[in-house]
C-alpha cells in the first residue's frame, strides 16, 4: 500500500513544501481577505438592519464570512499552475512519461496546493477574528466555535469532502487546459463557482424556489454545505444530506476526470519538438 | 531479438487553416478547415539491446515525433511499434518505468527546488529503493560532474548544468532504454564535448541502448555507429554512417594557396569549386585521380606556397544527401 501510494504522497509532501515558501503571497492574501471579510460582514449588518427574518441569523452569517474568508484558497478559480505552464510551454509531454496514474498525480498535486495554501491563511484568520476580536470587545463581530461536539466533527468530515471536491474540479480544469492548449480554457470556473458555492452570498439567502437546485448542485459542497455544518444550521439528517451531496459530487467528478483525461490524452496531439 | 521494433508507423497531425485576413477569420469562426501533414510515413526499423543509433533529418522530418511515439506520448496514426515487447501507447505505465528521455529543449525537473529534491521526488514516483537509487546517484553525480549544483535549485543553474542535471534526472531509474531528443541544443563545446562522452560511457559500459536525434553532425560523428536520415517523414536512409559518408560524397577537396597572381589555368581531373583570394578549392574523386598525381600536375605548372587535401565537411555530406532525396527544411 505504501509502495503504491508512494509517488503521490512525495508530490503531495513537494508541493506542500513549494507552498509554504510563498510566505509573501501568502501575507498580502491575508491582509487582503480581512479588508474583504471586514466589508463583507459590514453588507451583512446593513441587509440584517433591514431584514432581520432570515433562515441563517446575523451571527451565523458573519461566522460564515470568516469562514468564507478563511478557507477562500479552498476554491477552484485555476487550473494547477504548473499543469498550466507545462501546457503552454510544451513541458506537458513529460507527464505522459511517469510510471502513475496521471488523474491520481494530478489530484495528489491540487490536494496539496489547495491544503498548503489554504492551511497558511486560515490559521492567522482564526486567531483574529476568534480570538483577538472578543478579547478586544468586538465578540459581535467575531468568528464563533461550533456549538456542538458533533458539528465539530461532522464540519471535519465536510471540509476534508470539500477539499477533495475542489481537487478534482481543479484536475477538470486541468484537462480542459490541456484539451484547449490554453490557460484561459480555466476562465470559465470562477463564475461558476463564485456565485454557486455561496462564497458570494450565503445560499440560504437566496430565493426559497432555488433551495432545492441550489443544495444539490456540485459546488454547495465547496463551502455552503460545511459552512452551515459547522454552525449547526445543518444538523442530523440534512447534515447527512449536505455530506452525501459532496459525496456524490467528488465521485462523480474524478470518474468524469478520470474518463475525460483518457479521451483528451488519446485525442491531442503535442507536435513540434 | 530486437529490442525496438517500429514497422510501417505513420502519424497525421491535423492542423487548422484559415483564409488570410478579417474575412478568413470570420469564416473560420463557423466553418473550420483542417489539412493532415503527415509527420510520418511508413517507417521501420529495429534496434538491438546496446546499440546507439543517430536519428537525424531537416526540421519537421519526424524525429521528435518518432521519440514521442515509442516513448509513448503519442499515438500513431498507423504502424506497429514495439518496445521491449511492449506498445509504448498501450501499456503506457510499464512502458515509462523502463525508459529514459531528455527532450534537450524542455525540463521535467522542478524549476524551485534544488536539483537533489527533484532527484529524490523522481526516485518515489519511479518506486526506487533507497539503496538502489543512493548508488545510481553517487555514480551519475560522478559521471556527470553535478556533486557542485545538486543544492542549487535548477532556475539558478547554466544550461550546460541543467542539461548534465536533465540527464541524471532520465537515469535516475536505470532505464534500459536512453531517448535524447537534441540533447546538445544551444550546449557550449566544452559541455558538448562532457555530454558525447557520458552517453558513449554509459552505452559501452552499461550497455543502455541510446536513440539520438539532433542537428549537430559532431555529435553523430562522434557517437552513432549507425545513423538513419529522415526528411518529411519518410525514412531515406539507415545505415552506417561511414558507409553514408562513402556513398554520398565520394568527392574529396584539394586547397591550393597559389604564390603569384596568375590566373590557374583549368585541371584535368579536378574542378574548381571555389576562390579565396590566393587560394583555390578543387574538387575531385579520388577513385579516378589519385591526390599525388593532381599535386604534381599543379606544382610543375604553378608556383605553389602551400596545398592540403580534406574530406568534404559532415554538414556539406549531410545537405547534398538531403538535396538528393527532395528532404528540405519543413
Amino acid at each position: 500500500m505504501s509502495a503504491l501510494a508512494l509517488p503521490y504522497l512525495a508530490i503531495l509532501r513537494v508541493r506542500f513544501q513549494l507552498m509554504l515558501q510563498y510566505r509573501a503571497a501568502a501575507f498580502a492574501g491575508f491582509v487582503t481577505q480581512c479588508w474583504w471579510g471586514v466589508i463583507k460582514i459590514m453588507v451583512m449588518a446593513a441587509f440584517y438592519a433591514g431584514h432581520p427574518h432570515q433562515p441563517i441569523t446575523l451571527a451565523q452569517a458573519i461566522t460564515y464570512t470568516w469562514l468564507g474568508q478563511g478557507l477562500l484558497g479552498l476554491l477552484p478559480w485555476n487550473a494547477d499552475t504548473d499543469i498550466s505552464e507545462a501546457v503552454e510551454s510544451g513541458n506537458v509531454a513529460y507527464e505522459r512519461l511517469r510510471p502513475v496514474d496521471t488523474h491520481a498525480l494530478w489530484l495528489a498535486r491540487a490536494v496539496a496546493q489547495k491544503a498548503g495554501g489554504t492551511a497558511l491563511r486560515v490559521v492567522p484568520m482564526f486567531v483574529i477574528a476568534a480570538l483577538l476580536f472578543p478579547a478586544v470587545g468586538l465578540g459581535d463581530w467575531a468568528w464563533k466555535l461550533p456549538q456542538t461536539a458533533e458539528a465539530a466533527a461532522l464540519f471535519a468530515i465536510s471540509i476534508t469532502l470539500a477539499l477533495f471536491l475542489a481537487s478534482a474540479s481543479v484536475v477538470l480544469l486541468n484537462i480542459a487546459v490541456v484539451a484547449l492548449k490554453t490557460r484561459r480554457a480555466a476562465n470559465v470556473a470562477g463564475t461558476l463557482v463564485n456565485p454557486l458555492s455561496g462564497m458570494i452570498v450565503p445560499l440560504a439567502l437566496m430565493p426559497g424556489w432555488l433551495q432545492g437546485f441550489l443544495f444539490w448542485q456540485p459546488f454547495a459542497g465547496l463551502v455552503d454545505i460545511p459552512y452551515r455544518i459547522y454552525f449547526g444550521n445543518l444538523a442530523g439528517g440534512a447534515a447527512a444530506a449536505g455530506i452525501t451531496a459532496q459525496l456524490l459530487w467528488v465521485t462523480i467528478f474524478i470518474l468524469a476526470g478520470r474518463y475525460w483525461l483518457a479521451e483528451v490524452w488519446a485525442r491531442v496531439d503535442m507536435q513540434g519538438s | 531479438m530486437a529490442q525496438i521494433r517500429v514497422e510501417n508507423l505513420s502519424k497525421t497531425y491535423r492542423v487548422a487553416v484559415r483564409d488570410p485576413g478579417l474575412a478568413g477569420a470570420a469564416r473560420g469562426l463557423f466553418r473550420r478547415r483542417h489539412r493532415d501533414v503527415a509527420a510520418l510515413d511508413d517507417v521501420s526499423f529495429s534496434l538491438e539491446p546496446g546499440e546507439l543509433l543517430g536519428l537525424i533529418g531537416p526540421n519537421g522530418a519526424g524525429k521528435s515525433t518518432t521519440i514521442k511515439i515509442l516513448s509513448g506520448i503519442l499515438r500513431p496514426s498507423a504502424g506497429r511499434c514495439t518496445v521491449g515487447g511492449l506498445v509504448p501507447w498501450e501499456q503506457r505505465i510499464a512502458h515509462v518505468a523502463r525508459i529514459g528521455v531528455v527532450f534537450g529543449q524542455r525540463s521535467q525537473l522542478w524549476w524551485d527546488l534544488p536539483v537533489v529534491e527533484s532527484l529524490e521526488l523522481l526516485r518515489d514516483i519511479y518506486r526506487v529503493e533507497q539503496a538502489q537509487f543512493a548508488r545510481t546517484l553517487e555514480q551519475l553525480v560522478g559521471l556527470l560532474k553535478i556533486a557542485p549544483v545538486l543544492d542549487t535549485p535548477l532556475r539558478q543553474l547554466s544550461l550546460g548544468q541543467r542539461m548534465r542535471c536533465e540527464i541524471a534526472a532520465a537515469l535516475i531509474h536505470s532505464p534500459a532504454i536512453l531517448f535524447l531528443d537534441e540533447p546538445t541544443i544551444g550546449l557550449d563545446a566544452v559541455s558538448k564535448l562532457a555530454l558525447r562522452d557520458f552517453v558513449k560511457t554509459l552505452n559501452r559500459d552499461e550497455g543502455v541502448t541510446v536513440l539520438l536525434t539532433t542537428h549537430d553532425m559532431h555529435d553523430i560523428e562522434a557517437l552513432a555507429r549507425r545513423v538513419i536520415i529522415i526528411g518529411n517523414g519518410k525514412l531515406l536512409r539507415d545505415s552506417s554512417f561511414e558507409s553514408m559518408r562513402a556513398e554520398v560524397l565520394r568527392e574529396r577537396r584539394l586547397f591550393v594557396d597559389f604564390a603569384d597572381d596568375g590566373e590557374p589555368g583549368p585541371l584535368e581531373g579536378a574542378r574548381i569549386v571555389g576562390r579565396d583570394g590566393r587560394t583555390v578549392e578543387y574538387a575531385f574523386d579520388p577513385a579516378r585521380i589519385a591526390a599525388h598525381t593532381l599535386i604534381a600536375r599543379i606544382a610543375a605548372a604553378h608556383d605553389v606556397a602551400d596545398i592540403r587535401v580534406e574530406d568534404p565537411k559532415i554538414e556539406e555530406v549531410i545537405a547534398r544527401f538531403y538535396a538528393l532525396h527532395g528532404a528540405v527544411a519543413a
